[in-house]
């Protein structure tokens, strides 16, 4: 991936056996290939950036047409009057502690469960990991009505753990990923420890556990982005307005509510804000997870 | 089996418990209990009576369940081969050699991991009819304003819009498998005088078929639930025309206290999402070139 990186752009002054036709045409193709990718990338970021200036425009500005790109008054107080008008601080927390728990818990079970499935050999293993590949295919919504049955006989309706406690007993696609990821680890690292006396669970932490950081900071990030953008299950098992979390409570909100665009584009804005402050920070492990989740 | 393999396998065993408690109480009781309620008048409350194939017999007649068949297919047949398309030319993009390249990928990786919610927030102002962004750009090249939401002619194509932007997650496995491909390749192309067309044709796209076809399956997959952008965007409308399957099955179980019929409806799901996996696996051979990725 890095390597594209150091090309260097076509010298200026044309060298020996290289025309001047020949460079305006690496030039030339340069530019236009260059353009019609920012183009692209302009395209693909507008959503965001609509909201962001939306966010900060008076009400006022809205219905101008033809629609002003950059505020012609910018209201940073749209900020402080979306958390007075909506919920959104509650939203905010509850959406917070359901994605650090789900996290939590998708972290320590696939771990446990990759670990099963690669650093041990045992009868039968390869064949018991083609179930959980089968299951990557089972739809949710095959599922979602008798889970809402169960969890409502067991008075988990309006709590948040029909959407935490699942994520302790694993994930297909996660144990998957990290499955791939400590097949690769040298067996000999676990068999030296073993002959030292060590125990499976000394060998797991003392030995594996730091070496797999790379792929656990992949599912930490995904299972957290997963929990975040779910808009289904918060659907499905909360009623009370109080317990909404941002997707929900946003959605919910904006339906019942005259709420003004703007308020509502500052509050999605931050609801957004987390997904990007851990996409700038671990942008490499966002890329990994998804590279090496399907090749080979 | 040896003591030590016995030792072993009881090890492996309970590291992956977790993973067969779950497999139990969130996969094969809910699948086995949805079958159940198939083949009763379960309401969510009380008892469940037996009441035999009348679930399933009932789709026939269901105008809904058609229209909402009809909805899911022709959405499904439209983001599947635009998402495909879409994801190929943001990997060819994101393969540019150009300095800046990893500004562009991010900028096309990123909207792909944003919350669908917040995303649909901004596509109804954007697709506001009279103020939004969308209409006063096509006007610019005097194209009459569209009712992208409001009209059923445009409904389903403006969610197909909006999916698009999750396209970036699919073009970074193409660029990666792009990647793979040996250089020399390309240079025996250059040698027979090929241009970067006949590279594209006859080297990039034959090796990366396979992820052509993971892509085409997960798409399938994805468009037969697609709910979420239908219950913020439109509600199901203008005149059900973007009530989905996922929506109907969703709408029967907790709106209108039809479980039995939603189970049917699930099951079928099952079903068809099953069929088509195999089905995509078997003819897959025909055209997907396997060499590829070893």
């Amino acid at each position: 991936m890095r390597d594209s990186l150091k090309l260097p752009d076509a010298p200026l002054v044309p060298r020996a056996g290289l025309t001047t036709d020949r460079l305006m045409g690496i030039v030339n193709g340069q530019i236009v290939s260059r353009l019609i990718v920012l183009i692209g990338a302009v395209l693909f970021l507008l959503p965001l950036f609509w909201m962001i200036v939306t966010s900060l425009k008076p009400v006022t500005e809205i219905s101008v047409f033809p629609p002003t790109v950059l505020p012609q008054a910018w209201k940073w107080s749209n900020y402080t009057e979306a958390f007075r008008a909506i919920p959104f601080a509650r939203y905010f927390a509850n959406s917070s502690i359901i994605a650090v728990c789900s996290t939590i818990g998708a972290v320590l079970s696939n771990f446990l469960i990759a670990y099963g499935f690669s650093r041990i050999q045992w009868r039968g293993r390869d064949t018991v990991f083609m179930v959980v590949l089968a299951t990557i295919f089972i739809p949710f919504p095959v599922t979602m009505i008798p889970l809402v049955v169960v969890f409502s006989k067991l008075h988990w309706i309006n709590t948040y753990l029909p959407l935490i406690v699942p994520s302790f007993f694993g994930n297909a696609f996660f144990i998957f990923l990290l499955r791939q990821f400590l097949m690769q680890l040298p067996m000999e690292l676990s068999e030296a420890a073993r002959i030292d006396g060590a125990s499976e669970l000394q060998v797991m932490r003392q030995i594996i556990l730091p070496l797999a950081k790379p792929a656990l900071t992949v599912v930490a990030i995904f299972s957290f982005i997963n929990a975040w953008n779910d808009f289904l299950g918060p659907l499905l098992y909360l009623q009370d307005e109080r317990l909404y979390t941002l997707a929900i409570g946003l959605q919910a909100f904006r339906s019942t509510h005259d709420v003004q665009i703007t308020l509502l584009m500052a509050a999605s804005t931050l609801a957004v804000l987390p997904i990007i402050v851990l996409f700038l920070i671990f942008q490499r492990s966002f890329i990994d997870g998804i590279t090496t989740g399907t090749l080979k | 089996m040896s003591l030590q393999e016995r030792k072993n396998m009881l090890l492996g065993l309970t590291f992956i418990s977790p993973w067969i408690v779950g497999l139990l109480a969130f996969i094969l009781y809910p699948l086995a209990s949805s079958a159940y309620y198939s083949f009763t008048d379960f309401s969510g409350f009380g008892a469940a009576n037996w009441i035999g194939w009348d679930n399933y017999t009932r789709m026939f007649d269901d105008p809904i369940f058609a229209k909402s068949v009809y909805n899911t297919l022709y959405y499904t047949l439209l983001a599947v081969p635009i998402g495909v398309v879409m994801a190929l030319v943001l990997a060819l993009a994101m393969n540019q050699r150009l300095r800046e390249v990893a500004l562009y990928r991010a900028a096309f990786y990123l909207p792909s991991v944003l919350p669908i919610f917040a995303l649909s927030f901004v596509f109804l102002f954007l697709m506001n009819p009279r103020y939004g962004l969308f209409n006063y750009v096509l006007g610019l090249f005097h194209v009459a304003p569209i009712n992208w939401l409001g009209d059923p002619k445009w409904s389903k194509f403006s969610i197909v819009l909006l999916a698009q932007l999750g396209a970036g997650q699919y073009a970074l496995i193409f660029l990666a498998s792009i990647k793979a491909i040996p250089q020399t390749l390309y240079e025996a192309v250059e040698l027979d005088g090929g241009n970067g067309w006949h590279k594209f044709w006859y080297i990039t796209l034959p090796l990366i078929t396979p992820i052509i076809l993971y892509d085409v399956m997960i798409g399938l997959g994805s468009g037969l639930q697609i709910l979420t952008p239908a219950y913020i965007l439109t509600n199901g409308g203008p005149v059900d025309s973007t009530l989905f399957y996922v929506y109907y099955l969703y709408k029967n179980a907790f709106s209108f206290g039809d479980m039995g019929y939603a189970s049917a409806l699930s099951w079928l799901l099952f079903i068809v999402s099953v069929v088509l996996a195999v089905l995509v696996f078997r003819t897959s051979n025909r055209w997907v070139n396997y060499e590829a990725n070893g």
